[in-house]
């Protein structure tokens, strides 16, 4: 499998997973970032996965499958990478769904592995030394994706930040190859991203915050969310979301909360504890660099974010991304971020409840946010997303007592 | 009307206002309305707004003015013109703040759109999201569906006497729930207020979502300004006074006018001349929208598609000097009516196709009367059959001979046509029907369960929407040189992505051309999922009034890249193979009703509530002219008026429903505490193992009842997310239930992410909807002030639940003994036990029963909330009454083996499905029906395992997805299908 195979990995998040690809070839294993995007992954969801599943798994369905018809690969020296969070939601279930529509689309020989850490299925074998790399490169990801929203929107040269979390990528991609990667070396190089950022020449004015939440993969993946980042930035917004070590910490946390509750699995909790322990001092370590090095608003701690659930949500709530996701809205209302959107796919089991469940709540203990929630799907019309996002925007400037407006364009018309 | 207005600005102000489905404008000069208009665009927004412009040269001349544009039609055009633009609701806001700022809510309906503005407090508004309804557009199409204007509806709504329950949550349930009304001859005046109070509901639950209505509602909006209709229903469901229930004159203009407002300060200003200059470059940009193929490249690939179908034609007889006998096939569909009429040798002596108009029975009538005349006594009508939705409306009303399942007529239909046919494929007005056909008989059928996008109804109401019949509107298409696309979801999706392409400037016959490829996605990919035209099989029949529309029946050619077989009288196949059917099993002489008594025919209606059980069911009473009655509506043979003498067969739905019922009805001691509980979801199951823990502790326990359509609307108003399933959402009228009672202290529904661990699968999951559905509760329910205990537990360890339970009742306050506990919890258990088995024994000494008796078994396979008789709306009875006994996947899944599944087998409610199948597939007399509930992610992943556990053993498979709609219609036509399946096979 190692040598003869190519491994294709659906894109989530495009720094995070560039990274992490790095570390998987340099343990041997040919894995290749799959970029395509557009109608024809659309199409081949729609064609090979029931279309009442979820929309994420009919877009990184058909992503794969659209790769693998058009990708010019050799299809008997592919193998298909796939993660599996294992919970009660139906996407623990994304692996067979991809099995049955490999077989429907007549390559069911092609090997599918699955990435998880909860020992399901035919899964990809994870070393301590990559497991503690791919962390690493989640980290990294996550201090890049936070920095570069803060810069983004402020950038003097249009693009820089995009350059900047570039070159970054590339080089920590470099890092994590090398064999002698530390946390040492990765700290020394997060500190030269601070840096950089820092640095990064900008103007600094009054624009809103706009949080996201919601389902991860939408929640994340420009091609799940109609490239909602891009378009809040092309609004003049600033976007803020939480990172992708939370949801990791979050999925280890459940562990230890379900011995609590019901006493099961202790000595997988134990480990969990200790696994956990780790990352929340790596986290807060991050942290601390981001606040002492720079003006940026570093995210909060997963402790903390733990701890906001108090008074809207039990602990207990774990399927899909579960009281993570109350959590997340609450941490950045607290952050200062007053619009926040939610979004999941159309029919999203859990998001019934902790997102649009959660909402009423949320409105009556802090009155004055803005609570949005969009849902994807295939057949969604991108005019009604925008639209809605577009209600909160203008809600939120006549908030600030400014409506929005756009005698700027109305300018460049004229000159014209 | 609208120039008393006086507003405060000096300055001359323009506000245009592009919505989904009309432009609207409002000119402000000297302080009052100088000019406003309101048009339909029909669908050509740049041009119909720069034409609308035209009549304002002469009042503002050359004098600048300020500009603002809005509406959801609006942002495409604004920000390409680099004109202003304000969102709709605020504009809506400008204009509640300058003429109205006492409003509390302000509630709009627009052609598409459906808003709730919040004035109280912070500002907040709501907006239909994704899945829409009940908006302007639904009325336009359910007008068309009764056959009158949108004002001869309103006007008809006034006079009603009762209100039927119509499906809230989009126009494509709602369909289904009026066409039967229709075809069962309810009068048009109750359906016309009942689709009203079905826009109110849907936004009630859809946007107002439980909050508070303070202060005085201002209603907005084209559909609250002319249906007087509507705004009465809403001021009744509202319970708003007469003062507090605003509707202003300006309402049809309202976001023009907020938008003019809003433009007013704006030192931006336009003379007619750039504005003009600018629309008329906008009416020749092109946008983004996603563009497909042509369906034809040039003349010749047209041609060749005209002379191939050509071919399959009929045999035609002059019924003028034909003299013999002949046979009748009649098809009452949902929308059109189809009569043929065949000699001996199967040629067509007379053929009808029609609009219904929303009242079969009259256009029959007519039409038998048209056939006896022509008739004479040459011909003798020797027998006569009818298929479609009014079967049997149609049958009581005529006399005709046999009734025949729609399925099985076009199947005999097909099969005249092409006796190798192996895939037929029926689009009608509003349903799709294909099937296979395998060993010459009817092997699955796949019907459009919830979902009649795409279909024929759906064409000719937006063709009527662009002014167009439904036979031009195809054409155009046709011709189409880049048709958009437009997606393969629901009809509200795809009204959304033609606002869009219309937005993007896509003509017409480029909408068309989309929809028609739209259409053909729908079917292929939602109702039969298959991925090439090798599964659909060798000799493919498409039939339906649908697949006249050359337009689609080339996408499907083109979708398939495979050539079809459409007979010419395609729309006529289901009555066709009535006649076939009638010919085929006529006996001496036909009952169908003499030219004499059809002078004297008459119908009526009447609405009533039965009154035979605790169902209550609305019944349709149609008496005829001779004194006849069909009574239809009921759920059971009571209401229908036969006897009910006869014992019915064993049906272990109801067996569990008279178990829980007893299980749930204690009576209150007066003395303990009580514990309230829902009987809902999970607890559906659970009921007995905690009614036995708490009742060992010693306090009284309080099940809710069963659930009705009222526990829906009781509770609906604190529904925060509308996609959920119909379980889920009755929830909310339980929890409602409990704390209306007054008799509760505490009201109890756990959470409980594992479910009791059958070892039939991987892991005990619960789905996340029925492990947290507490947490939603408690967020949304105010009136629960705290009282809902809902501790997270851990049912399959006693040890641990024990801990649970005491730890959870101390935190409430309630000290509860360690030991107690513990006993109390193996009682609980004890309890559970004897419920499963007795369900499971039962179930045993059932399928003895059925052999003893030469009866099929059927499992009707859901979930045990599945028993809820507004849950699965009877469909046991009906299942029951066509001959089965009923066994549920529960009284069944222990008989066998754990089932080995392609899927990841982690939710206990699951396994059982597939063990349920794997049952089926093992026992010769017995077949399986799953039950999906509309909304359950779960099942998109369960339906597909159960289907091929089925089909591998060569099983039937057939799904009833079930949600609010009340309507056994489709449901009986799959289970009747499945009879008559079963019957070619033996």
């Amino acid at each position: 499998m190692k040598k003869d195979y190519t491994i294709l990995v659906p894109t989530m998040l495009p720094v995070h997973f560039t990274m992490a690809m790095s570390v998987f070839r340099a343990n041997g294993y040919n894995t290749v970032l799959l970029e395509n995007k557009g109608d024809a992954v659309k199409n081949a969801g729609l064609k090979y996965v029931h279309n009442d599943t979820c929309y994420p798994a009919q877009v990184v369905i058909g992503q794969m499958i659209d790769a693998i018809e058009n990708g010019g690969y050799d299809k008997h020296k592919i193998a298909l990478l796939i993660t599996q969070t294992g919970g009660g939601c139906r996407a623990s279930n994304y692996i067979s769904l991809l099995r049955k529509a490999l077989e429907k689309a007549g390559y069911g020989y092609i090997p599918v592995l699955s990435l998880n850490i909860s020992g399901l299925d035919n899964a990809l074998k994870l070393t301590l030394p990559m497991l503690k790399r791919l962390m690493y490169a989640v980290s990294v990801g996550d201090l890049l994706m936070c920095l570069g929203n803060q810069t983004r929107p402020y950038e003097n040269e249009p693009g820089s930040t995009d350059e900047l979390i570039d070159y970054w990528t590339n080089r920590c991609s470099a890092a994590l190859c090398d064999k002698k990667v530390s946390y040492d070396i990765m700290e020394d190089l997060m500190k030269k991203i601070i840096e950089d950022f820092e640095e990064l020449p900008r103007t600094v004015t009054d624009k809103p915050k706009v949080g996201i939440v919601g389902e991860i993969f939408v929640k994340f993946s420009p091609l799940g969310n109609n490239d909602l980042e891009a378009f809040l930035h092309s609004q003049g917004a600033e976007v803020v979301m939480g990172g992708l070590l939370d949801f990791c910490m979050y999925c280890i946390y459940n562990y230890i909360v379900d011995a609590k509750l019901y006493g099961m699995g202790k000595i997988k909790a134990f480990f969990c504890k200790k696994v956990y322990s780790y990352l929340l001092e790596k986290q807060l370590d991050i942290i601390n660099l981001i606040r002492g090095m720079s003006r940026f608003n570093p995210p909060g701690d997963f402790a903390h974010t733990v701890s906001l659930t108090k008074g809207f949500i039990g602990l207990g709530a774990k399927m899909g991304e579960g009281w993570l996701l109350t959590a997340e809205i609450i941490e950045l209302i607290e952050s200062g971020v007053k619009n926040v959107i939610c979004a999941q796919p159309f029919g999203c089991l859990p998001n019934h409840i902790v997102g649009k469940g959660m909402m009423k709540r949320i409105k009556e203990a802090y009155p004055d946010v803005n609570l949005v929630a969009i849902d994807y799907d295939a057949g969604a019309s991108r005019v009604n997303q925008e639209n809605r996002i577009k209600l909160m925007l203008a809600n939120s400037m006549e908030k600030n007592n400014k409506i929005i407006t756009q005698e700027q364009n109305r300018e460049t018309v004229i000159v014209e | 009307m609208t120039n008393n207005l006086k507003f405060n600005t000096p300055n001359t102000t323009l506000g245009i206002d592009v919505g989904s489905t009309t432009v609207k404008l409002v000119l402000i000069k000297d302080g009052a309305i100088a000019y406003d208009c309101y048009v339909r665009h029909q669908s050509k927004v740049r041009e119909t707004t720069y034409n609308m412009l035209t009549e304002l040269h002469d009042i503002v001349g050359d004098e600048p003015f300020s500009l603002a544009i809005s509406g959801s039609g609006g942002y495409g055009l604004a920000t390409g013109l680099g004109i202003p633009f304000i969102q709709e609701v605020f504009a809506t806001g400008e204009t509640v703040k300058h003429l109205a700022p006492d409003t509390g809510v302000v509630i709009e309906l627009g052609g598409e759109d459906a808003k709730v503005i919040f004035f109280t407090g912070v500002t907040d508004e709501r907006m239909n999201g994704t899945c829409a309804g009940g908006t302007g557009a639904f009325i336009d199409q359910m007008a068309t569906l009764l056959n009158v204007s949108v004002d001869e509806l309103d006007k008809l709504s006034l006079s009603h006497t009762r209100i039927y329950p119509i499906a809230s949550r989009c126009g494509v349930f709602a369909k289904t729930d009026v066409q039967p009304l229709i075809n069962q001859g309810a009068l048009k005046e109750d359906i016309a207020a009942s689709i009203y109070q079905a826009v109110v509901n849907q936004t009630i639950s859809g946007l107002i979502q439980g909050y508070d209505i303070k202060g005085r509602v201002m209603f907005l909006g084209g559909p609250l300004y002319y249906c007087k209709g509507l705004r009465q229903r809403f001021v009744k469901t509202l319970k708003l006074s007469e003062e507090d229930a605003v509707f202003p004159e300006y309402g049809l203009i309202s976001v023009a006018l907020g938008a003019a407002l809003y433009a007013s300060d704006k030192s931006v200003k336009y003379t007619y001349d750039e504005l003009s200059a600018l629309l008329e470059s906008a009416v020749n940009a092109g946008g983004d929208t996603v563009k497909s193929d042509p369906l034809f490249v040039n003349d010749d690939e047209y041609r060749e598609f005209v002379s191939r179908h050509g071919k399959s034609d009929v045999p035609e007889k002059d019924i003028a000097s034909y003299s013999g006998s002949a046979y009748l096939g009649i098809d009452c569909g949902s929308t059109t009516t189809k009569l043929v009429l065949i000699s001996e040798d199967n040629s067509i002596l007379y053929q009808h196709y029609g609009s219904n108009r929303g009242n079969p029975t009259q256009i029959i009538k007519e039409q038998l009367n048209h056939i006896y005349a022509l008739c004479g006594d040459r011909i003798s009508i020797k027998s006569s059959a009818v298929t479609g939705y009014g079967e049997e409306l149609i049958t009581h009303a005529f006399g005709v001979d046999k009734g025949i399942v729609e399925t099985m007529a076009h199947f005999i239909a097909a099969r005249h046509f092409n006796p190798d046919v192996d895939f037929i494929m029926d689009i009608g007005g509003q349903d799709m029907k294909c099937f296979r056909i395998r060993n010459n008989s009817v092997d699955s059928i796949l019907l459009n369960e919830a979902c009649s996008s795409g279909c024929g109804s759906f064409i000719e109401t937006f063709a009527n929407l662009t002014g167009y019949n439904a036979a031009d509107f195809a054409r155009l298409g046709l011709r189409a040189k880049n048709p958009v696309d437009l997606g393969s979801r629901c009809t509200v999706f795809m009204n959304s992505s033609v606002k869009q392409a219309q937005k993007d400037g896509a003509t017409v016959e480029d909408i068309s051309a989309g929809l028609s490829m739209s259409v053909v996605k729908n079917a292929i990919y939602k109702v039969l999922r298959v991925n090439s035209a090798d599964e659909l099989g060798e000799n493919i029949v498409v039939q339906g009034g649908t697949f006249l529309n050359d337009a689609i029946l080339r996408s499907f050619e083109k979708e398939l890249g495979k050539n079809v077989i459409r007979p010419a009288i395609a729309g006529l196949m289901g009555a066709f193979g009535a006649a076939l059917h009638a010919k085929a099993t006529a006996g001496k002489t036909s009952t169908l009703i003499s030219k004499k008594t059809l002078d004297s025919f008459e119908h009526t209606v009447k609405a009533i509530n039965c009154s035979g059980c605790e169902n209550r069911c609305n019944l349709t009473i149609n008496t005829f002219g001779d004194g006849a009655k069909y009574i239809s509506g009921n759920k059971c043979e009571k209401g229908a008026g036969l006897s009910s003498k006869i014992a019915p067969l064993p049906n272990m739905f109801e067996y569990k429903r008279e178990l829980l019922e007893k299980i749930t009805s204690s009576e209150l001691s007066g003395k303990n505490k009580v514990i309230g509980i829902p009987l809902a979801l999970g607890m559906y199951e659970l009921a007995p193992f905690w009614n036995g823990i708490f009742t060992y502790l010693g306090f009284d326990v309080k099940f809710t009842k069963f659930s009705s359509r009222k526990t829906y609307t009781n509770g609906q108003h604190t529904i925060p997310s509308d996609t959920a399933c119909y379980p889920a959402k009755l929830m909310h009228g339980h929890i409602q239930e409990l704390i209306d009672s007054g008799e509760v202290d505490i009201i109890f529904n756990p959470c409980l992410t594992y479910n009791f661990d059958e070892g039939k699968g991987d892991n005990c999951y619960n789905c996340p909807v029925v492990a947290y559905y507490s947490e939603l509760l408690d967020a949304n329910i105010k009136q629960l002030e705290g009282k809902l205990f809902m501790p997270y537990l851990n049912i399959n360890n006693p040890k641990e639940l024990a801990k649970g339970l005491e730890k959870a009742f101390g935190e409430i306050g309630i000290s509860i003994n360690r030991q107690a506990v513990k006993k109390a919890v193996a009682e609980g258990k004890t309890a559970y036990d004897k419920y499963m088995t007795d369900i499971r024994s039962k179930g045993a000494e059932y399928i003895e029963w059925a052999r003893a008796n030469g009866r099929q078994l059927l499992i009707l396979a859901g979930r045990p909330y599945h028993t809820d008789p507004e849950i699965c709306h009877l469909i046991d009875k009906l299942a029951s009454s066509l001959g089965f006994v009923v066994l549920s996947e529960d009284s069944v899944s222990d008989m066998t083996e754990p089932a080995r599944v392609d899927v990841l087998n982690q939710w206990t409610y699951h396994s059982r499905l597939y063990n349920a199948a794997k049952f089926a597939t093992e026992n010769t007399d017995c077949n399986l029906v799953q039950l999906v509930s509309f909304g359950c992610g779960i099942d998109a992943i369960t339906t597909d395992e159960v289907r091929s556990i089925l089909e591998e053993k060569g099983k039937i498979y057939t799904q009833l997805k079930i949600d609010e709609i009340n309507n056994l219609g489709s449901v009986k036509i799959r289970l009747r299908s499945l009879v008559a399946a079963l019957e070619e096979r033996k």
